[in-house]
């Protein structure tokens, strides 16, 4: 669970690259960068509950 | 406002800059005493030890390979996408062989980027403490200081693709991290949290039933005493990375030294109001947190917003910062003793993003988010997966007889206070 959320994290990443690329404008270029950062902090929710998980098995 | 850009930099600004960078140093020994105080007193001596080893060690390594990556030339390794030039490494020379024969802005750059490398190691060094082996931390320094630093450096000071975003895609002034609050200290936050999920807690931190144990620093003077020492390096670090890399004129320093004092008192004020609700007096290692935490956010802010934005900004450091070490001991089980991830990473990155905010430049705020997604989307993954690599060659983790003893006596032979009385750790019963 925790490499699934670390591997969602590049998804938010290349998200945030692609609006720079299709959106000249601003607002659609900002919403889209917020999605993308949005898109890593689930990724980051996911390591993070991962991490708990393992760790409460291994307690 | 492309770093490095051929801009005039009079002999004066190069003294200016050089007696700044001579007292930046006063920052990274700031760090490492509040590393230690917020240890165990058994891990005192492998602590300090320990942050002269790992800042060697990533000096050198920088200074063989990492500079030949971060540096800015015409020959940088690029690709090309959508018909821009993505700029992503460095090429230049290894062994700093042509540091002599540089223009006297490049000799600066290396300093800089030496001492900003120095720092970025103690970082997760801090966050592994009372369980991270030297040899590991070593290991660690030396990757962070050969490849890792050197990237994102390149990026943001060399001229890389962040900083070329305002040429290519209207950004504002490109990704603007004056003090480096993103190579430095948010790449030090990120690689803190991959020490401590690697690492793993300190044993009988978090017991199978009930709360986390407490293991508070064993010395709060050392910790209050680092951060008035590292309040000297921080505003010689900001006023230096002005110059160098926001070409910021010598008039405007001023303005730097003042954001830098403001954030950090800013920061310092809403911990200790914080804390003081919170537990009914305040907190002194928190406060400490804080005050770092404001300082993390002048590096990003110091050099580009007014001074009522950068006290705004420590401010929001300040309040973020104890709850964010809160929760992540209680709710997410992350057993960060020097509290790096909340001090560095969060309020680096709260800084970049705040600094995009009040900036006075168009399009700054996508720049600066843009720095953020990568930090975070990108850097953070990398650093987890290289620090899994040499977790798999060279163990973080001390074994549990040496944790018992402490990591002085098994590392060492010997403790930093010698006199003490050691009492027996009631979590190993």
């Amino acid at each position: 669970m925790k490499y699934a959320g670390l591997l969602v994290m590049p998804a938010g990443f290349f998200l945030s690259i692609a609006a720079i690329l299709l959106f000249p404008a601003s607002p659609q270029r900002t919403a889209f960068v917020v999605c993308g950062l949005a898109v890593e902090a689930m990724g980051l929710v996911v390591a993070v509950r991962g991490h708990m998980q393992l760790r409460s098995e291994n307690r | 406002m492309t770093p490095l850009a051929p801009m005039p930099f009079p002999e004066s600004s190069f003294a200016l800059t050089l007696g700044l960078l001579l007292l930046a140093p006063l920052a990274i020994a700031g760090i490492a005493l509040v590393n230690t105080g917020l240890g165990r007193s058994r891990s005192a001596a492998q602590l300090l030890l320990g942050s002269l080893v790992v800042i060697s060690t990533a000096v050198i390594a920088f200074a063989l390979v990492g500079s030949a990556l971060a540096a800015g030339t015409n020959g940088d390794h690029l690709f090309h996408l959508a018909g821009k030039a993505w700029n992503w490494a460095g090429a230049g020379p290894f062994f700093l062989r042509e540091l002599g024969g540089a223009a006297p802005r490049m000799q600066l750059a290396i300093l800089f980027e030496l001492l900003s490398v120095a720092l970025v190691v103690l970082i997760p060094w801090g966050s592994g403490a009372d369980r991270l082996r030297l040899p590991a931390g070593a290991a660690i320094a030396a990757v962070m200081g050969a490849v890792v630093f050197p990237l994102v450096a390149h990026w943001t000071w060399g001229g890389g693709w962040l900083a070329q975003l305002g040429v290519n895609f209207s950004s504002g002034g490109g990704f603007l991290d004056g003090g480096g609050a993103a190579a430095i200290h948010a790449l030090g936050g990120v690689s803190a949290l991959a020490v401590v999920w690697i690492a793993g807690p300190r044993k009988g931190k978090f017991p199978q039933e009930g709360l986390s144990t407490a293991m508070p620093g064993h010395n709060v003077v050392y910790v209050l005493l680092g951060c008035l020492v590292a309040l000297v390096g921080w505003l010689a670090w900001n006023m230096a990375g002005s110059l160098l890399w926001l070409n910021a004129a010598p008039t405007a320093l001023a303005v730097t030294a003042v954001n830098t004092l403001l954030s950090a008192a800013a920061a310092l004020v809403a911990t200790f109001s914080v804390t003081r609700i919170r537990f009914g007096k305040p907190d002194a290692s928190l406060c400490a947190n804080g005050w770092l935490a404001g300082l993390v956010t002048s590096s990003a802010c110091a050099g580009l917003v007014s001074p009522l934005a950068a006290l705004f900004t420590g401010l929001v450091a300040g309040i973020m910062t104890p709850l964010l070490v809160e929760l992540f001991e209680l709710a997410l089980s992350i057993d960060d003793p020097s509290g790096a991830v909340s001090v560095h990473g969060a309020a680096g990155l709260w800084g970049l993003a705040a600094a995009g905010m009040f900036a006075p430049q168009q399009g700054q705020f996508i720049a600066q988010l843009i720095g953020v997604s990568t930090l975070l989307g990108l850097t953070l993954p990398l650093v987890y997966f290289v620090f899994w690599l040499i977790n798999c060659l060279l163990p973080f983790r001390v074994d549990p007889d040496g944790e018992r003893l402490g990591m002085d006596l098994h590392e060492l032979g010997g403790n930093a206070y010698p006199e003490f009385v050691v009492h027996r750790d009631e979590s190993y019963r």
